[in-house]
């Protein structure tokens, strides 16, 4: 009787492991790959049967990104412009989106306003609508205003999923923090913006942190505005990466190692801030 | 968790501190103050483009022959009824974000309930899950492009060498596996998010259910549909209208994996936009299919509303 309780729990354990194990490979195996491709010589990679595990290493696709070699190509220029162009941009938009954002968002979790039920409807609405319907009317609307394959008109654009993203999320988070700390606040003198800057902000940090994480991956990993509304000046890794392995072919091994960069810094902060982003996750697709 | 429920679902409180009450005239003044900015913005980058969008379609815009421009009303609209390219198009979108969806959520709930067993190692693995929703989805498109390449590809390898094929195979020339391919990528990139939040929400249900329905007899399996199942039903609707959302929404996965071939038979919608509008220069017609594809998206992302409330109140 202990023996078969023993073998049911081994049994149950082992097909725990068994499930883990799956799930990991499923999840992890083909980026790994493309990991192990970045670090690959061409020639190791094109082999038929494949070797799964490279004999030897090189930097050599990374060093390609950064430095040219002997002046014939130009590939180098291209990919330090343009991951130029993505940090600019993706930092601009976070930190504007948080600077206008987090004053909306106090207001509508805390005041009491016309139109503010009309506000919250219309950044709900906002976050809904497809880019895909929307990058139209932004290609006429830039081109008339010079925008197109600029800086600034990439940052403009992407306010328009970064910013209800931001008040969304925050709406909900300040929401979570008591009132009655702000009425102390007020009734040591306090003004209800200074309330605000002293009470709330200082306590809203983690928000703040996974807000400023979420519209930062959104804004870096963003592909179809930029690959419409960029030709060259301001266009961004993501586009690169997809000329790259539209045009380059088997020159896979470019992509895999600019592929491994531009993911990068996403991964890092998607890991380092993996606890904030589950709970921004439940808060902006629940609350 | 029924029992607490309710103070942690009301929603915001408003106006309910001591000094609002008081002096509602500078609470909207602050309130408004605090807003504009945002809704300029909003107004600016969301509605005037929305708004011209639906303007453009019912125009003939096509910069190839200018001379013909002008107020068509819903002419365009009524060609694409009849535009073989569109129907298909609109079917391969559907099929496509169903199919997607529907493993999305089964993988999801799937890996969640492993995920939320105890086991070494557990926090490591909940952490890396996160991998594939983290990376540029253009990255991931690059990458099964290349996995599924025709002759150096890591899928003919793996299968071949596994025993279960003979010889390479040229995957994305044939049509049915084309879209499965493309099924499987996004299935990858996407089910991540349905993980971590059926992940969260499994947090919320009460231990003692289990132990309580363990007592009474019940199985493994109806432990799971009658008690894991049923509570989660409200947030697995809202993901499910979320991913829909988005399936419906697919573009740089399948421009770069497939580019809408073999024979359009993975064209979808967002792809057929983009060829119209940008390479044929036929913007009015463009957006014509854009605002449709628009109004598409529409009926999940009310849906997707009405449950995300839903879940709100009732849990």
């Amino acid at each position: 009787m202990v023996n078969l309780s023993n073998y049911r729990h081994f049994f149950k354990s082992a097909l725990l492991y068994l499930a883990v194990l799956l799930i990991v490979i499923w999840t992890v195996a083909p980026y790994l790959w493309l990991i192990i491709s970045s670090f690959s010589y061409r020639i190791d990679l094109l082999q038929v049967p494949l070797q799964w595990i490279p004999q030897r290493v090189t930097l050599e696709n990374f060093q390609g990104l950064f430095f040219s070699d002997g002046g014939t190509n130009e590939n180098a220029a291209l990919f330090l412009h343009s991951l130029r162009n993505s940090s600019i941009i993706a930092f601009s938009a976070t930190f504007l989106a948080l600077t206008l954002g987090v004053f909306s968002a106090y207001a509508l979790a805390r005041l009491r306003f016309p139109g503010s039920n009309a506000s919250v409807a219309m950044m709900m609405g906002a976050q809904m609508l497809p880019p895909i319907a929307m990058v139209i009317p932004m290609y006429v609307l830039l081109r008339r205003f010079n925008l197109l394959d600029t800086h600034y008109g990439l940052v403009l654009v992407y306010l328009s999923f970064i910013l209800p993203l931001v008040v969304w999320l925050m709406r909900s988070y300040f929401a979570s923090i008591p009132s009655e700390l702000e009425d102390a606040a007020q009734i040591d003198g306090c003004s209800r913006l200074g309330a605000l800057f002293r009470i709330i902000l200082p306590l809203s940090g983690p928000g703040l942190v996974s807000v400023a994480v979420f519209a930062f991956i959104a804004a870096w990993n963003e592909y179809l505005y930029a690959f419409i509304l960029t030709t060259a000046d301001a266009k961004t890794l993501p586009v690169l990466i997809g000329e790259f392995s539209t045009k380059l072919g088997l020159e896979y091994l470019r992509i895999a190692a600019a592929g491994v960069l531009a993911s990068l810094p996403p991964v890092i902060l998607a890991l380092v801030f993996q606890r904030f982003i589950m709970q921004g996750l439940t808060a902006g697709a629940v609350k | 968790m029924r029992s607490e429920a309710p103070t942690s679902s009301q929603p915001p409180r408003r106006g309910s501190g001591l000094l609002e009450r008081l002096n509602p005239k500078s609470q909207s003044a602050l309130g408004l103050l605090l807003t504009v900015p945002t809704l300029i913005a909003i107004f600016g980058v969301v509605l005037i483009p929305f708004v011209s969008s639906l303007l453009l379609s019912l125009q003939r815009r096509d910069i190839g022959r200018p001379q013909l421009d002008g107020f068509v009303g819903l002419g365009n609209y009524l060609k694409l009824l009849q535009d073989d390219r569109f129907i298909n198009s609109f079917f391969i979108t559907i099929g496509f974000s169903l199919i997607s969806v529907v493993l999305e959520l089964i993988l999801g709930i799937a890996i969640a309930m492993v995920l939320n067993q105890r086991f070494r190692g557990r926090s490591l693995v909940r952490g890396l899950i996160i991998l594939p929703w983290a990376i540029p989805a253009i990255v991931a498109a690059a990458m099964w492009q290349w996995i599924f390449n025709a002759d150096y590809g890591a899928l003919n390898a793996l299968l071949t060498q596994l025993g279960l094929m003979e010889s390479y195979k040229v995957w994305l020339a044939d049509p049915t596996a084309a879209r499965a391919l493309i099924i499987l990528a996004n299935v990858w990139k996407e089910t991540p998010f349905t993980v971590l939040l059926v992940l969260a929400a499994l947090q919320g249900i009460p231990q003692d259910l289990y132990e309580a329905a363990e007592v009474d007899g019940a199985t493994a399996w109806q432990r799971f549909s009658a008690i894991t199942l049923r509570l989660l039903l409200p947030v697995i609707m809202v993901i499910g209208f979320l991913q829909l959302l988005w399936g419906l929404q697919t573009f740089e996965l399948v421009q770069i994996i497939t580019n809408g071939g073999p024979a359009s038979s993975t064209e979808l919608l967002s792809l057929r936009i983009y060829a119209q509008t940008f390479r044929s220069l036929r913007f009015g017609y463009g957006a014509a299919i854009a605002y449709l594809t628009g109004l598409i998206v529409l009926i999940p992302a009310i849906f997707y509303i009405r449950a995300a409330y839903r879940s709100i109140v009732e849990y």
